[in-house]
C-alpha cells in the first residue's frame, strides 16, 4: 500500500522517537485509581496555572523594564497602553495567588489521603521542592512591579538573612547586591524570575510526575489498587488516565476558570489581597509603609516569625515550619492511608492543623499586636505539635478496617440535584394575580429556610460523628 | 475540642481591636455617568493639575472613554497648549515644588487605587484652619498634611470644634466663613472629581466588567460541554 508524505514523514519521526511509548506510558496505559474525588482536580489545575504564569509571563516581559526607575511606569504603561496589556497583568496576577490556592489545596488533599506515604515519599519530596521553588519564585516575581509593599516586603524578608550569626551580614549584603533593596537587587530577581525559578520549576515538574507515574496514583480509600489485576495485568480498579481523567479534568478546569474569569474581570485587587493597596504607590526608599505585610500566600509562615521573640529563632521557625514537611512521611507512623479509615486522633490533629494555618494566615495579614501576637504563639505551637507529636499520637490511633478494593462515593454533581430539592421548595409564583386557574400553574423554586437547617444540622453532624 | 475552639475565638476576637479614626463619608462612585467623569476631569485641571501630574492617562483616552470629540476635550477640558497625545502632567517643576511645600506634590494616577475613593472624598473634605500648620490648615483624615486646601474659596473655611457629649469629648468640622458653593454643590463637586480619580486609577475598568459577562458566558457553556462529555465518557465506569 502507497503511503501518503504526512503519514511516512510521521513513521519517520515515530522509528526514531519513542512518542506512542510515552504517550501509552503516561496517558493511554497509566492506569489510575476510578475512585478520585475532587480533590483530585487540582494536580492538573496546577499544571494549568504553571502555564498560564508561563504564558503570560513571556508577553509581559515584552514590555517591562528591569530598572528602579522604570518599572513602576512600565507595569501601569502595560495595564493602559499595550493592546490587552491589562489582561495579562491580572492574568499573571491572579494566577500567582490561584497556583498557591491550588497548590495548598493539592497539598491538603495529600494529608487527608496520606499520599505522602510509602511507597510515595519521594512524589512528596518533589512536590515539597515544587513548592519552596514555588515560593522563591512568587517572592521575587513581586518585587518587579517595583511599589512600596514590593520594595518593603523584599527589604524585610532579605533583612531575615542578617539574622543568621557570623555569617549573616554579609550574605544578605550579597542576596542584595546592595546595602538597601535597590536597582542592582531588582535586575537579580528579574533574572531569577524569568529565567532560573521557571527552569527549576519545570524539571521539577518533570520529576514529580515521573515518579509519580512509577508508583502510580493514591486514591480516596487509600488502597493499593495493583494488588488485584486482571488476566491482562491491568489492576481492576483502574481506568485509563486517558481518555478518562482527561475528559474528567476538563469539567475541572471549567470550573476552575469560571472562578478565575470573575476575579479577573470583577475583582481583580480581591480587596487588597491579591494586588495590595500600598503596592500603587512607586517604592519610595525613604518613606517606610506604616504597616508591611507580605501578600496573603506568606502570611502563616511571617506569623509564625513574628510569633517568636528573637529575630534568628523566629527565622528558624519559618524555615522549620516548611521543612518540617518534608520529614512528614517519615513522621507519620501509622500504615493506614485515607483519613476515611484512619483514627479520630489523627483526625482532630488535621483539624486542628487547618485551623491553626488559617488564623495564622489572617493573623499575618494584621499588625501584630501583643494580644495578636500571644494568639499566634498557641497556634504557632499548635502548627508545631501536629507534626512533631505525630510519630507519638498516631500510634495511639485506632484505625478501621482498610477495604481491599475501592469504595463507591456519590459525588457532588450527582447529590447536587436533592441536595437543590431539599434546601428549595416550590411556591406560587405570581401571588398577586388571585384567579384559580393563574394559582396552580405558577410555580417557581424558592429557598426553604426549614430545608437549608435541616441540611446544615446533617453536615454538622455528619462532621462531628466523623472525628471519631 | 469544644473548649478549644471557644478559647481560640474568644482570643482571636480580642487580638483584633479595631483600631479608633475617624470614619470615611461615602463617595457615589458611578463610572457609567460619563457627564460627572468630564465635570471631574475640568475640576481637576482646575484645581488640582497646578501641581499634581496624572502622569500615566492622556487627554486622547479621556476623549475615547468619554466619547467626546478630541477637539471637545483639548478646548474646555485641558489647559492651554496641551496636545491631545499628551500625558497629563502638571507645569509645576521638582525643585521649586520642594522649596514651596517641601516635597513633591505626588502624581495622583493610581492615588484612588492605593486609597480608595471613600478617603479621597473624606480627604478633601476635612480641612480645617489651624494656624500652627505652615499652610494655616490641617486635615482631620491625614493629620499634619503638606497640602493646604485648594477648595478654601469654595468650600469656605472649616473649623474644628470639639463639644463635651455624655459619651466624651466630640469633634466635628463647621463651616466658619462660607465659600462660593452651598455645601450640596461642594459636595458634588468633590464627588465628581473623585470619580474622575477612580476613572484614572484604571481607565479599563468598565471595558473589563462589559466584557467578563460574555467571558463567563463562553465559560459557562463550556463547561456544560465539558461535564456531558465526562458523562459520556465515564457511562460504563461503576
Amino acid at each position: 500500500m502507497k503511503t501518503n508524505w504526512f503519514t511516512s514523514s510521521g513513521n519517520w519521526v515515530l522509528d526514531r522517537f519513542p512518542l506512542t511509548k510515552l504517550w501509552n506510558d503516561h496517558m493511554a496505559h497509566y492506569y489510575a485509581p476510578k475512585n478520585f474525588n475532587f480533590w483530585y482536580f487540582f494536580g492538573s489545575l496546577a499544571l494549568l496555572v504553571l502555564v498560564n504564569q508561563f504564558v503570560t509571563g513571556i508577553l509581559l516581559t515584552m514590555n517591562y523594564k528591569p530598572d528602579a526607575k522604570l518599572a513602576f511606569d512600565s507595569v501601569e504603561y502595560i495595564m493602559r497602553d499595550v493592546h490587552w496589556g491589562w489582561l495579562i497583568r491580572y492574568m499573571h496576577s491572579t494566577g500567582a495567588s490561584a497556583f498557591f490556592i491550588v497548590i495548598y489545596l493539592h497539598m491538603f488533599r495529600s494529608l487527608m489521603y496520606g499520599s505522602f506515604k510509602h511507597p510515595r515519599e519521594l512524589v512528596w519530596i518533589f512536590g515539597m521542592l515544587l513548592f519552596v521553588a514555588l515560593m522563591a519564585e512568587a517572592f521575587m516575581g513581586y518585587l518587579l512591579p517595583w511599589g512600596q509593599m514590593s520594595y518593603w516586603g523584599a527589604q524585610v524578608i532579605i533583612s531575615l538573612f542578617s539574622a543568621i550569626p557570623v555569617i549573616g551580614e554579609e550574605l544578605s549584603l550579597w542576596v542584595r547586591g546592595d546595602y538597601v533593596v535597590s536597582d542592582a537587587t531588582l535586575n537579580r530577581f528579574f533574572a531569577f524570575h524569568v529565567i532560573s525559578v521557571p527552569l527549576v520549576l519545570v524539571m521539577l515538574v518533570f520529576l514529580h510526575i515521573v515518579a509519580l507515574h512509577e508508583v502510580g496514583s493514591n486514591n480516596p480509600d487509600g488502597i493499593d489498587i495493583k494488588k488485584y489485576k486482571n488476566e491482562k495485568g491491568i489492576p481492576l480498579d483502574g481506568i485509563p488516565f486517558h481518555p478518562y481523567y482527561t475528559v474528567k479534568d476538563i469539567a475541572g478546569v471549567g470550573v476552575f476558570l469560571i472562578f478565575f474569569a470573575t476575579i479577573i474581570f470583577y475583582m481583580p485587587e480581591m480587596g487588597g489581597y491579591f494586588l495590595e493597596h500600598a503596592n500603587f504607590i512607586p517604592a519610595d526608599p525613604l518613606k517606610t509603609p506604616e504597616h508591611i505585610a507580605p501578600v496573603w500566600y506568606f502570611t502563616p509562615f511571617y506569623a509564625i516569625l513574628r510569633a517568636i521573640p528573637d529575630k534568628f529563632a523566629g527565622v528558624i521557625g519559618m524555615g522549620g515550619a516548611i521543612v518540617v514537611l518534608f520529614l512528614l512521611p517519615w513522621l507519620d507512623r501509622n500504615p493506614v492511608r485515607s483519613i476515611r479509615y484512619r483514627g479520630g486522633i489523627y483526625k482532630k490533629a488535621l483539624l486542628m492543623f487547618v485551623i491553626s494555618f488559617l488564623v495564622l494566615g489572617y493573623l499575618g495579614t494584621q499588625p501584630a499586636t501583643p494580644s495578636a501576637t500571644i494568639v499566634a504563639r498557641i497556634f504557632t505551637a499548635i502548627y508545631f505539635g501536629f507534626f512533631l507529636l505525630m510519630p507519638i499520637y498516631t500510634r495511639w490511633e485506632k484505625t478501621k478496617p482498610v477495604p481491599t478494593r475501592t469504595t463507591e462515593h456519590h459525588s457532588i454533581d450527582e447529590q447536587l440535584p436533592a441536595l437543590l430539592e431539599e434546601i428549595t421548595e416550590l411556591k406560587p409564583a405570581t401571588s398577586e394575580i388571585d384567579h384559580v386557574v393563574f394559582r396552580s400553574s405558577f410555580f417557581s423554586r424558592r429557598p426553604n429556610p426549614t430545608g437549608i437547617r435541616h441540611v446544615l444540622t446533617r453536615f454538622a453532624k455528619k462532621l462531628v460523628e466523623s472525628l471519631d | 475540642m469544644k473548649n478549644f475552639l471557644t478559647v481560640s475565638l474568644l482570643m482571636l476576637s480580642l487580638a483584633v481591636n479595631a483600631s479608633e479614626s475617624v470614619k470615611l463619608d461615602h463617595a457615589d462612585i458611578d463610572l457609567t455617568d460619563k457627564v460627572s467623569l468630564l465635570r471631574g476631569a475640568k475640576h481637576f485641571v482646575t484645581n488640582c493639575l497646578g501641581c499634581h501630574s496624572i502622569k500615566h492617562i492622556r487627554y486622547l483616552r479621556i476623549a475615547k472613554d468619554m466619547e467626546v470629540d478630541e477637539k471637545l476635550i483639548l478646548n474646555d477640558i485641558a489647559p492651554l497648549g496641551a496636545g491631545i497625545y499628551d500625558q497629563i502632567h502638571s507645569a509645576m517643576n521638582k525643585h521649586d515644588a520642594e522649596k514651596w511645600f517641601g516635597i513633591q506634590p505626588p502624581d495622583l494616577s493610581l492615588v484612588a487605587r492605593s486609597r480608595g475613593a471613600d478617603w479621597l472624598y473624606s480627604y478633601l473634605k476635612s480641612y480645617y484652619t489651624d494656624s500652627k500648620r505652615p499652610f494655616g490648615v490641617n486635615n482631620r483624615i491625614f493629620q499634619d498634611t503638606a497640602m493646604p486646601n485648594p477648595f478654601w474659596k469654595l468650600q469656605g473655611e472649616q473649623e474644628a470644634v470639639t463639644r463635651k457629649t455624655i459619651y466624651g469629648d466630640h469633634t466635628e468640622l463647621e463651616i466658619e466663613e462660607p465659600g462660593t458653593l452651598s455645601e450640596k454643590e461642594f459636595d458634588l463637586m468633590v464627588n465628581d472629581l473623585v470619580n474622575f480619580l477612580v476613572y484614572v486609577g484604571e481607565p479599563v475598568q468598565l471595558e473589563r466588567r462589559q466584557m467578563g459577562k460574555y467571558v463567563l458566558l463562553f465559560l459557562s457553556i463550556f463547561f456544560v460541554i465539558g461535564y456531558l462529555l465526562k458523562k459520556e465518557y465515564w457511562k460504563d465506569i461503576h
